[in-house]
């Protein structure tokens, strides 16, 4: 059992109050300058895009199996049973690989910082194991962004889907994409219009298509070890025959 | 001792000190401030040239070890120390690069405690850490042999094949390795790059280049060392390269048929042309001149096409890495003057560390001609070096 977000972009209104809410919750500056910005960054986690009235909300996808937490090398990435992919900033040593596998490209880093970290939606951990729903959540206030068990969310999402065939794109953006997300999204305007690409998304965990080649890693070890070995037996070898056979002509290595 | 200032040495001298303020300047005001580094592109030539092409240009250090000691291709032993002492150097400064380009480099020591075996970066932080060890080792006899440390000597000596056959298997890995890193992502590097062979490709060219920069450093020390070339060594190098050149193009061009993406390299097209100058250097161009039978077996001609490979395959990890990106981030990435700054002086300290080694250790001497004549030949190196040694 693991927490989710259903956003309905038809529902959305672009108020931006989810913006305002995580900004709140997570201590960052939050002004008009801010609420005009386009793009998520270190101190913006989730932004609203505008296209002709038209809205579709940014954020962290909280991958079921996410690119960001199998590629960090020292674990500071982490996906929780309850559903958020959390960052643990003392682990971290900033090789910024996260923000390279990301497929949805959401892990920012402090480029203004002499000493960054990088910085994401981490889904209110806090607030969850309160027992209580995210800030962004909370501060909708049309429901666009709802939050609970993703299996149910996702039927909602279908119900949704199928009431009103007319108002949406008929696909529920993240319950198959990259192995599935936490944060589902419906969306009544092609979902290529905001930079998400269905159809370029592999139903497979991202994960997968290194743990493939890594998994081998064990086996290639001992029979890598045994095969040169034996190739260097085998080269030693004839060259010791070849000096007991002709032992005039050859001067060696000795 | 009587210093003298060449031309190379003044270069070297502007080099490093550039190198040097830039480096400054990255640890107090931060990565952010002193790169054109941003979330669009977290990863620029630090990792993409510094680090990608740093440890394959020092993959010359497995290939020749094991030909010599695994192989036991004896004709080659000559070339040994210094393609090892190449690989050390590269790979320390590949340390270097990593320490400039983490966000936080006095945590670099976390993967020894925080372990996620799920990750490629954690296993090539591993391997290249075991590696440097064990080459560190392989160099080792030089410096004890010109401490005259018997003992330990000996000690090593005996270890040898084991550690050779460790090194390989290090290599093997990370090398390919390199190539898995991008593997995880698929919807964001370019079709003409991003195969499920990369790590394949990332080996088998590590090779190429391995034995192609052993042939560059062979020929550039006969002229500043004033070192005897050793032609047969290098011709033999060359029909290899031949070889492994070949075996990489036919994969990589199936590879691309397999996937359809063949016509699509003849469309006019930014990354078509960053594609194609890579094959011209690193395939095209090296094949036909090695075709040539003057080509291949003169100083000059294997000297040309070693360049040209390696070239080339910095091509292809900056396309990987760089180019590659750029479609799915948008823009294009142009690395500021701090960050080729830095990444000169790292390639020139590299040049002056093998200079001095040479200067002052028993690398191009081989062991029993090491015991005859000793003091001679030190000396010849030595006074070669010394008007250079800041090349």
């Amino acid at each position: 059992m693991s927490k989710a977000l259903l956003y309905d972009a038809t529902l959305c209104v672009g108020c931006k109050q989810c913006e305002a809410g995580c900004a709140q919750q997570n201590g960052l500056p939050y002004d008009d300058k801010v609420a005009a910005e386009l793009v998520q960054s270190d101190h913006k986690f989730t932004v609203v895009l505008n296209k002709n009235e038209k809205y579709m909300r940014k954020m962290c996808m909280h991958c079921e199996d996410p690119a960001c937490a199998s590629v960090c090398p020292v674990g500071a990435l982490r996906k929780t049973s309850a559903g958020p992919v959390i960052y643990e900033e003392d682990r971290c040593m900033g090789c910024r690989y996260c923000m390279v596998a990301c497929p949805f490209g959401v892990p920012k880093y402090e480029w203004s910082k002499v000493l960054p970290k990088v910085q994401k939606c981490v889904m209110c951990p806090d607030r969850l194991a309160a027992g209580q729903q995210t800030a962004c959540a909370e501060s909708c206030p049309t429901g666009a962004t709802k939050f609970g068990e993703r299996e149910e969310l996702i039927k909602e999402a279908q119900d949704r889907l199928r009431a009103n065939p007319g108002n949406y794109v008929p696909h529920v953006f993240g319950v198959e994409e990259v192995g599935g997300t936490s944060v589902l999204l419906l969306s009544g305007m092609a979902f290529e219009e905001f930079g998400f690409n269905p159809k370029d998304m592999p139903k497979d965990p991202l994960p997968l298509y290194t743990y493939r080649v890594l998994s081998r890693i064990p086996d290639f070890v001992p029979l890598g070890g045994m095969v040169l070995g034996g190739i260097w037996w085998i080269t030693h070898r004839r060259e010791d025959v070849a000096e007991a056979e002709a032992n005039e002509h050859k001067g060696g290595a000795k | 001792m009587k210093f003298k200032f060449t031309f190379w040495k003044l270069v070297f001298a502007i080099i490093m000190v550039l190198g040097g303020y830039a480096t400054i300047l990255r640890f107090v005001k931060g990565i952010g401030a002193v790169s054109n580094l941003s979330d669009q592109y977290p990863w620029g030539i630090w990792v993409g040239f510094d680090v990608l092409c740093g440890v394959m240009l020092a993959a010359g250090g497995f290939t020749l070890t094991a030909a010599v000691h695994i192989f036991n291709i004896k004709r080659l032993h000559p070339i040994v120390r210094p393609t090892v002492l190449t690989a050390f150097l590269g790979y320390m400064l590949v340390s270097v690069a990593l320490l400039i380009d983490l966000g936080r480099p006095y945590r670099i020591w976390h993967p020894l405690i925080m372990r996620n075996p799920h990750s490629v970066m954690f296993e090539v932080a591993y391997c290249v850490m075991l590696y440097t060890t064990v080459l560190s080792l392989e160099f080792s006899p030089v410096v004890l042999e010109r401490f005259k440390l018997e003992k330990p000597l000996k000690f090593i000596k005996a270890a040898l094949i084991p550690l050779v056959i460790l090194g390989v298997i290090l290599s093997t890995l990370h090398q390919s390795s390199l190539g898995t890193v991008y593997l995880i992502m698929p919807t964001k590097l370019h079709p003409f790059w991003y195969s499920p062979l990369l790590p394949v490709f990332f080996f088998i060219s590590a090779i190429a280049v391995g034995l192609a920069m052993t042939i560059f450093e062979s020929s550039i020390s006969s002229k500043v060392f004033g070192r005897q070339l050793e032609l047969p060594i290098l011709k033999e190098l060359g029909r290899v390269l031949i070889v492994v050149l070949a075996v990489y193009g036919i994969l990589r061009f199936e590879d691309l048929f397999h996937r359809g993406m063949l016509k699509a390299t003849l469309v006019p097209k930014y990354e078509m042309y960053l594609f194609w100058l890579e094959m011209a250097l690193a395939l095209i161009a090296p094949l036909i001149l090695l075709a040539f039978k003057k080509v291949r077996t003169t100083a000059g001609g294997l000297y040309l096409s070693a360049v040209l490979v390696v070239l080339g395959f910095i091509t292809n990890r900056l396309n990987v890495s760089i180019t590659g990106m750029e479609g799915t981030a948008g823009g294009h990435y142009v690395p500021k003057w701090t960050e080729y700054a830095i990444t000169a002086a790292i390639v020139a300290a590299g040049f002056a560390l093998f200079g001095l080694a040479v200067k002052y250790l028993p690398i191009f001497t081989d062991e029993h001609e090491h015991e005859a004549t000793p003091a001679k030949a030190n000396a010849v190196a030595a006074s070669a070096a010394m008007s250079h040694a800041g090349d």
